[in-house]
């Protein structure tokens, strides 16, 4: 692991009207990490993971994203992060291909090194015979694979995956992680929200958010040390027990 | 919105619909430069009909002004209008009319040309007041406008309008909202439950009925009686019990574009499709009886057509149930057949 | 640029994918052109009318003989009784009565003053005037044919030309309309659910986290629908030629360039709704139950502008269709080139300058 730091926020906070989502979040992440983002639904993950992407202004404090300032560089960071939301957002109208086609486009790849690396993806995900078909017709597992590898397409600095896993299968969990280790031994940052205890597990580090405040920090092996606890489970218990916000 | 939308509108449009033919804008040249031309002259201006836009003796001036939009009739008054006149006892003065729209154009020349037969008389008398008192016998004509003695057109557009407002809303937001469901996939969700089909079909189109009888509501006692001063000469529950029946038959359109549609960009295509057509070939706008036999068809098949002609009936003329059991009976028809059409077809999509 | 194909690419693929739309967008147009311009028309005929003739007399006689040879009307002779005409306007039976009251010739001859009653059921005004002038005219020019006998001294004759449609046919005041209205419409509405509809299947985020330029997405997005309307303007021409008999007078280059501006104004209206609103639901109500009547009404060829209260003349300045409407007159019936239409051409691109700017400057590239 190198200590180049990639993600570095102060005090990062938003607030919709009197209602704080994030309070001032102050955090590191280094260049290569899986860093796992937990919390409740409504601890304010996805808000967070939103300021960071640029989709939302924050209300006060600092971050520098892949060495650009939050508040004055948005459009740099863009060309430097890739994102995957909850809805795993391809074209459902459109086929494999001319997804993977756009989306190049619009991180102005070559024509050439879009085919070439689209082939490489297809070939590795073992789409070949689905490649012309609509992305709709493809079951949801192979659509959420096909959107990280389509977010990482143009090598970000860093990857934001909001839930990326729900609603699928063990095994295709398991895949699914495969290929974020591929990308993390690449130098790619993964910074991920989930709220799967064991999907906790792989990650490098986590912190984890309660009512909007980062509770706790750390590997996933010294949290359950410092709570004495046996799982990441337990730890999420014990963290979000004091939660007064109501899950959404 | 789906309330505020169709409100504003019904109070808004019927200001629009005015086929009163009326500020029409008249170029005259004059080349006689007369006594006669000039009163001739006064005259059409002051008939209230009609706008002087234009003044001059040069007729390429005139006719560019109407190809500006500027003019609509062009008056031209020939030289020595007057002296000939009065001695060779007749003369010619040309009228040219910008005929694209052709009511406009013949209503707009009747008018000048009954302003100028009674300019004539009046002159013919003023000539021959001395001579023979023979003058020519008279046919007088009495019209009367029943119902609308003033031919007020507002009368007539608002019941029109409300209709159509209602028929926007239930067939529109009723297609829209089951899409929706398809599209979101909430509806799989529904379909594996027990909820028997006809229960969830029920339980859509209820809220779409009872807001199109809101709106009605509305439209008929707010808008029409309070804005518009409009109160139904006939049963206002004869009204209702119509419009009872006709949202049914129109939801029934509503499920129909669904069942065909999968996305709500396509529903809305069809939407306002048959908005179109159910619109124009309604008679809201210009009469049915003018149709070729064909379209006359079109209109017969159109529900908008039934509901339009019942609410000028019955709100206009006070016209009773025995007026209108054909309407219903139609309405009914169409009721039975969209629904049933639409229950079919969603059995054999899903 | 890459950006820019990349974008335009995949609006097309989403155009060209959904083939039932694609296939209304084609078949509206020619349906609805056929349609009402051979089925709309102010002009009025065949209407059934009574006659109750109480004289019985050789003038009311000629007189109804030629009421009868009019085509504006259709005499229904079932009705004997004037307590009747009530029931039978009420039942939509009939719209006009006319009544010759007895001893209707001899008044005519003796007091040289005779009068004819016409009862019309003005529940459709437009209806009743028309009628009612109608059967003046046909009263009046037999009055005039009876004078014909007799010389009269010092009459003025009014020679009359119709211009530009001398037939008076309503195809040459409708065609124009529903081509303003169609085009109008349909462009809006298919772009005001293009930018919301990604927003709604969430594939927004993903291209406002891209560094991408939001000029490009709205421009890209109205491409594909600029060209397929421009398809659908030819196909609207030839049909208004060759089917309905509309001339093209003017420079039909012209035409098409006015066109594709009308068609740019309705897209960037269509966006600015887009970006706008939130669901595609919201959007379809404002661009159909919002629009359709208000652009039905305000183009001018339904209703003349000119005789609308003021504050509802001052709205129909921003109804980009009547714009166009006066154009499209202009260049293909009046035949009459750009000097003619700068004016309004001049409107029209401000509009769709305006209309692009907000939409693209409202575009929120954050979602909040």
């Amino acid at each position: 692991m190198e200590n180049e730091v990639v993600i570095k926020t102060e005090n990062l906070t938003k607030a919709f009207g009197d209602f704080i989502a994030a309070n001032a979040i102050t955090f590191d992440v280094y260049k290569g990490e899986i860093f796992g983002f937990l919390g409740a639904n409504g601890a304010g993950k996805t808000t967070a993971m939103r300021m960071l992407c640029g989709l939302s202004t924050p209300t006060s404090g600092k971050a520098n994203i892949a060495g650009f300032d939050i508040w004055t560089q948005t459009e740099e960071i863009k060309k430097h992060i890739g994102y995957m939301s909850q809805k795993f957002s391809l074209y459902e109208d459109l086929t494999v291909r001319e997804n993977i086609r756009f989306f190049g486009g619009i991180y102005g790849l070559k024509g050439k090194e879009i085919r070439q690396k689209g082939d490489a993806i297809i070939k590795k995900l073992g789409l070949e015979n689905e490649a012309k078909k609509l992305v709709k017709s493809l079951p949801l597992g192979w659509k959420q694979k096909l959107a990280f590898s389509i977010a990482i397409f143009h090598e970000p600095k860093i990857v934001f995956l909001d839930e990326p896993t729900g609603g699928v299968d063990p095994v295709t969990r398991r895949q699914f992680w495969d290929l974020i280790y591929e990308a993390s031994e690449r130098g790619i940052t993964v910074f991920v929200t989930t709220h799967y205890m064991d999907e906790a597990e792989y990650c490098n580090r986590i912190s984890m958010m309660v009512d909007g405040v980062i509770k706790a920090l750390d590997s996933p092996k010294k949290l359950k040390e410092n709570y004495g606890v046996e799982t990441m489970d337990e730890v999420f218990y014990e963290l979000a027990r004091g939660a007064q916000r109501k899950a959404d | 919105m789906i309330i505020a939308l169709p409100v504003i509108q019904l109070m808004v449009l019927p200001l629009a619909a005015d086929f009163e033919i009326k500020n029409i804008n008249i170029a005259v040249v004059d080349h006689d430069h007369s006594a006669l031309s000039r009163s001739l002259r006064e005259k059409i201006v002051a008939s209230g009909y009609f706008r002087l836009t234009v003044f001059g003796d040069s007729y390429p001036d005139a006719f560019k002004a109407m190809e500006r939009n500027k003019a609509d009739i062009i008056l031209e008054i020939p030289n020595d209008f007057e002296k000939d006149l009065a001695r060779d006892g007749g003369q010619d003065l040309f009228l040219a009319m910008n005929a694209i729209n052709g009511t406009k154009a013949s209503v707009g020349g009747s008018y000048l040309g009954r302003i100028i037969a009674d300019f004539n008389q009046q002159y013919r008398k003023n000539l021959m007041i001395q001579s023979n008192s023979e003058s020519s016998s008279i046919i007088s004509i009495n019209p009367i406008n029943w119902y609308n003695l003033f031919l007020n057109y507002k009368i007539f557009m608002v019941p029109g309008i409300l209709v159509v407002m209602v028929t926007m809303i239930g067939a529109y937001m009723c297609a829209l909202n089951i899409v929706k469901e398809k599209e979101v996939g909430t509806i799989e969700q529904i379909n594996v439950t027990p909820i028997k089909k006809h229960h969830f079909i029920l339980g859509k189109l209820i809220p779409f009925w009872v807001i199109g009888m809101f709106v009605f509501t509305i439209g008929l006692f707010l808008v029409a009686r309070i804005v518009y001063g409009i109160v139904p000469l006939g049963s206002i529950g004869l009204l209702y019990a119509f419009l009872a029946l006709y949202l049914v038959a129109v939801l029934g359109i509503g499920l129909i574009i669904s069942t065909y549609s999968n996305t709500q960009q396509q529903a809305m295509s069809l939407a306002f499709f048959f908005m179109m057509i159910f619109l124009l070939m309604s008679g809201l706008f210009t009469s049915i009886d003018s149709m070729p036999e064909w379209a006359k068809w079109i209109a017969r098949l159109n529900p908008v057509t039934y509901f339009i002609e019942v609410m000028r009936m019955v709100v206009m003329k006070g016209s009773e149930f025995k007026d209108i059991k054909m309407h219903f009976a139609v309405t009914a028809v169409f009721a039975v057949v969209f629904n049933a059409w639409a229950i079919l077809n969603y059995r054999k999509t899903s | 640029m890459k950006q820019f194909i990349a974008f335009f690419t995949k609006e097309f693929l989403h155009v060209f994918r959904d083939r039932k739309t694609l296939l209304l967008l084609f078949g509206l147009p020619v349906v609805q052109i056929v349609l009402f311009g051979f089925a709309l028309s102010n002009e009025i005929k065949n209407s059934k009318i009574v006659i109750f003739d109480y004289a019985k007399d050789a003038t009311s006689r000629k007189i109804i003989e030629k009421l009868e040879v009019s085509k504006s009307f259709e005499i229904e002779k079932n009705i004997t009784r004037v307590e009747d005409i009530d029931k039978s306007f009420r039942a939509e039976n009939i719209k006009l009565a006319i009544v010759f009251p007895a001893n209707f010739g001899e008044d005519l001859v003796h007091l040289k003053n005779a009068s004819v009653q016409i009862i019309a059921d003005a529940s459709d005004p437009n209806t009743a005037n028309t009628l009612t002038s109608y059967a003046t005219n046909v009263i009046m020019s037999y009055q005039k044919e009876m004078m014909q006998t007799r010389n009269i001294p010092y009459s003025i004759n009014t020679e009359m030309r119709m211009l530009y449609n001398p037939e008076l046919k309503g195809t040459t005041n409708f065609v124009p309309g529903v081509m303003a209205l169609v085009m109008l419409l349909i462009c809006v509405l298919m772009t005001s659910v293009s930018i919301v509809r990604e927003k709604e299947n969430g594939t927004m985020e993903v291209l406002l986290v891209s560094p991408f330029n939001p000029f490009l997405v709205v421009i890209s997005k109205a491409i594909p629908y600029l060209i397929l309307s421009l398809f659908n303007l030819i196909v609207i021409l030839v049909l208004s030629v060759y089917l309905l008999d509309m001339p093209i007078n003017g420079n039909i280059f012209l035409l098409f360039a006015e066109s594709a501006l009308l068609i740019l104004a309705a897209l960037s209206l269509g966006l600015l709704i887009s970006t706008l609103t939130n669901s595609q639901q919201e959007a379809m109500l404002f661009s159909l139950m919002g629009m359709l009547l208000p652009t039905m009404m305000l183009t001018g060829f339904m209703f003349p502008l000119e005789n609308m209260p003021v504050p509802l003349q001052v709205i129909s300045n921003i109804v980009p269709s009547k714009w166009y409407y006066i154009i499209v007159k202009s260049i293909m019936i009046k035949g009459l080139g750009f000097s003619a239409i700068w004016k309004e051409t001049l409107i029209l691109a401000g509009m769709t300058a305006l209309l692009l700017t907000i939409s693209i400057r409202k575009f929120n590239i954050r979602l909040e």
